[in-house]
C-alpha cells in the first residue's frame, strides 16, 4: 500500500502497545490517539508505547476516552491518507474494518477449538469473553457460530451498574444509531446524542458494540450480559489468588461470568473463558477501587 | 427540486454561511440569521449539534459543546426555525449528523423539515454509498439530501455528481473544517470531473474558507458557484457571545462583496 506512517487509537492501551511494537518492526512511524483520561489510569502502557518508539497523543474532547480517541483517529486520518494507514483497534467502525479485525481475531476461536478437541475430544458448552467494541470477543466466537450446542456469552462493562449513567453496556441500556461509520446499538440519549459512559475498564469504556456482536445479539445467537466494576474487580482479584493469573480488568468481567456461572453446571461441562490481556496494567487502578495509593 | 436553487440564479455567486444552532443560545441564533440575511447572505445551512462531531476541526467542536451544553435540542431547533420561516426568504438547510436524524425517526424528522421549510440534509457522515438510508424519505418530503465531494473522492466522483441534487459540496482539502491559511488542493480538475458528469447542479466550496480574498479565488474557478464559510464565523460568535449578530453581519457583507 505504500503506506510509512500507522495511526490507531487504544482504550487501555492494549491495541496501541500492538500496533506500536508492530511499527518498530517494520520501521514505520506510529502515532497513538488515547484518551487523556485513560493515559492517566493506563500509565504502564503509554510508557511501552513510548519506549516502542510510538508518539501518543492524549486526546482532551468529549470523556477523553476510548470513544474520543476513536474520533482524533478518524480526524487525523481525514487530513493525511497518503502516507497513512489507520490500524483500527476493533471490530467497529465503517466497512472493512469489523471485517478485517474479527478475521484476524478469529484466529483465538480457531486456537480454542484445536486445542479443547485434543485435550476433551468435545467442544466447549459455553464460550465467554468481554466486550466493549468486542474485538477479542468476536474472535472467541467466530469458528463456534455454526456449532449451535456452544453457548456464546459477551460480557459488558456494566461500570457501576446498569441503571445508573455511570455504565458502558451498550447492549442491555442502548439503542439501535449510527455513529462511527457503522450501524449498531449505542449508548445515547432521547435525540441520539452519544451518552458519556462510564467503566473501571478503559478498554471496555465505549458507548457502542461492533456490528456483528448487534447480529448476533438480535438473532438470540449470543448472549450479552452486564458485568459492574464491583463483579470484575473480584473476579481479578480471585483469578489472582487461585492461579496466579492477574488477568485484564477487561477480560476480569467474563471472568466473573464464569464463576457465577460455573456452580449451575454439572462438573463435565466446559467453559472457556478468554484472558484477551494481562494485569499489569491495572494493578494500579485495582488498588485505587480498592482505597490504596501504590503510587508514589 | 427545492428552494436551494434560487440562491445560485443569474449566475450568483452564493455566499453560503454555517452556524450551529443554539451557540451561544438559540435568541442569538435567530439574530444572527436576520443579521446574515440583511447583509447578503444567500443560503444558511444551520448546524444541529451533535456530540460526537467526527468531521469538525476544534473551532466547530467547541460551538457543539456550548450548544448541547445550554440545552439545546432538535425539537427547540425546529421551533426556532418555524418562528423566524416567514421572515427568512433564503434557503435553509440543515447540517448534522447521521444518528441525530436516525435517532429522531428518520420519517419524523425529515417530514419536519419540510414542513418548517427546510430545503436540505448534509449529512458528513452518511457516505454516497449508504444514502438509502435516508434518500427515499428525502424524496418523499421533497427535501434535498446533499453530496459531498472530497479531494479523495477520485473515482467516486462520477456516480457521486450524477445523482447530486441541491447543490454539490466540494471539500477544498483533507482534513476537518476549519480555517486553514492556504489551499492547494487541485480544485480545477475536481470541478472539471463533476461537470463532465454533472452540467446543472450548483458546486460550492467550503472547509477551510475564512477571508474575502479566499472566497473570491474559489469562486473565480470556472464551474464554481458558491463559496461556504463556517469556523471563521462561529470564532467570531465565540469571540463576542450574544453580540455576535451585529459582528457576524459585517463579516457576511464583507464575504458576499468578495464575490460580487
Amino acid at each position: 500500500m505504500g503506506k510509512t506512517r500507522l495511526i490507531a487509537e487504544t482504550g487501555a492501551g492494549q491495541h496501541g502497545v500492538a500496533a506500536a511494537t508492530a511499527a518498530a518492526l517494520m520501521d514505520m512511524q506510529c502515532v497513538v490517539f488515547m484518551g487523556i483520561e485513560d493515559t492517566q489510569r493506563q500509565a504502564l502502557n503509554v510508557y511501552k508505547m513510548k519506549l516502542l518508539g510510538a508518539e501518543v497523543i492524549p486526546v482532551e474532547t468529549g470523556t477523553g476516552t476510548l470513544k474520543d480517541a476513536v474520533s482524533e483517529a478518524m480526524r487525523e486520518w481525514t487530513s493525511r491518507i497518503a502516507d497513512t494507514h489507520y490500524c483500527l483497534g476493533s471490530v467497529m467502525g465503517p466497512h472493512p474494518f469489523p471485517v478485517i479485525v474479527r478475521d484476524f481475531q478469529a484466529v483465538i476461536s480457531r486456537e480454542i477449538k484445536e486445542q479443547i478437541l485434543q485435550r476433551e475430544n468435545k467442544l466447549p458448552d459455553i464460550v465467554t469473553a468481554c466486550v466493549g467494541g468486542g474485538s477479542n470477543a468476536i474472535g472467541s466466537f467466530w469458528h463456534f457460530i455454526k456449532d449451535e450446542s456452544v453457548k456464546l456469552v459477551g460480557c459488558e462493562a456494566a461500570g457501576k451498574g446498569v441503571d445508573t449513567f455511570e455504565t458502558a453496556a451498550t447492549i442491555t441500556t442502548g439503542r439501535l444509531g449510527i455513529f462511527h461509520g457503522m450501524k449498531s446499538y449505542f449508548c445515547q440519549d432521547e435525540y441520539g446524542q452519544i451518552a458519556p459512559v462510564y467503566s473501571i475498564s478503559a478498554g471496555l469504556d465505549y458507548p457502542g458494540i461492533g456490528p456483528e456482536h448487534a447480529y448476533l445479539h438480535d438473532i438470540g445467537r449470543a448472549e450479552y450480559i452486564p458485568v459492574t466494576d464491583e463483579e470484575a474487580v473480584c473476579a481479578f482479584e480471585y483469578l489472582s489468588r487461585t492461579e496466579g493469573i492477574i488477568p485484564a480488568i477487561e477480560s476480569a468481567h467474563a471472568l466473573s461470568y464464569a464463576i457465577k456461572k460455573a456452580p449451575e453446571l454439572d462438573k463435565d461441562k466446559i467453559i472457556v473463558v478468554t484472558i484477551s490481556g494481562r494485569g499489569d496494567k491495572d494493578c494500579s487502578s485495582v488498588a485505587k477501587y480498592r482505597g490504596e495509593n501504590i503510587n508514589e | 427540486m427545492s428552494n436551494i436553487k434560487n440562491a445560485f440564479a443569474n449566475n450568483n455567486k452564493a455566499f453560503i454561511a454555517f452556524i450551529t444552532c443554539g451557540d451561544p443560545d438559540l435568541d442569538t441564533t435567530k439574530k444572527i440569521i436576520y443579521s446574515m440575511q440583511n447583509n447578503g447572505v444567500d443560503l444558511i445551512e444551520l448546524g444541529i449539534p451533535f456530540s460526537d462531531p467526527t468531521a469538525e476541526g476544534v473551532v466547530i467542536q467547541a460551538a457543539n459543546l456550548r450548544a448541547l451544553t445550554n440545552g439545546v435540542t432538535t425539537d427547540k431547533i425546529f421551533n426556532m426555525v418555524r418562528e423566524i420561516r416567514n421572515d427568512i426568504k433564503i434557503p435553509l438547510v440543515f447540517m448534522t449528523y447521521a444518528n441525530v436524524i436516525f435517532s429522531y425517526g428518520a420519517d419524523k424528522f425529515i417530514k419536519t423539515c419540510s414542513e418548517i421549510g427546510i430545503d436540505g440534509l448534509i449529512i458528513p457522515d452518511l457516505p454516497f454509498e449508504e444514502k438509502e438510508e435516508f434518500l427515499p424519505v428525502c424524496k418523499k418530503y421533497n427535501v434535498d439530501l446533499i453530496s459531498m465531494i472530497a479531494p479523495t473522492s477520485e473515482n467516486r466522483i462520477a456516480k457521486i455528481a450524477k445523482e447530486a441534487e441541491g447543490f454539490i459540496y466540494i471539500v477544498s482539502s483533507l482534513g476537518v473544517t476549519g480555517v486553514r491559511s492556504e489551499i492547494k488542493t487541485d480544485l480545477n480538475s475536481i470541478v472539471n470531473a463533476i461537470r463532465k458528469n454533472n452540467p446543472d447542479t450548483p458546486c460550492a466550496i467550503g472547509f477551510g474558507i475564512s477571508t474575502p480574498e479566499q472566497a473570491k479565488t474559489m469562486a473565480q474557478i470556472p464551474g464554481v458557484n458558491g463559496v461556504i464559510t463556517g469556523s471563521a464565523i462561529i470564532k467570531i460568535i465565540a469571540q463576542h457571545g450574544t453580540n455576535a449578530p451585529d459582528f457576524v453581519g459585517e463579516y457576511v457583507k464583507s464575504m458576499k462583496a468578495a464575490l460580487i
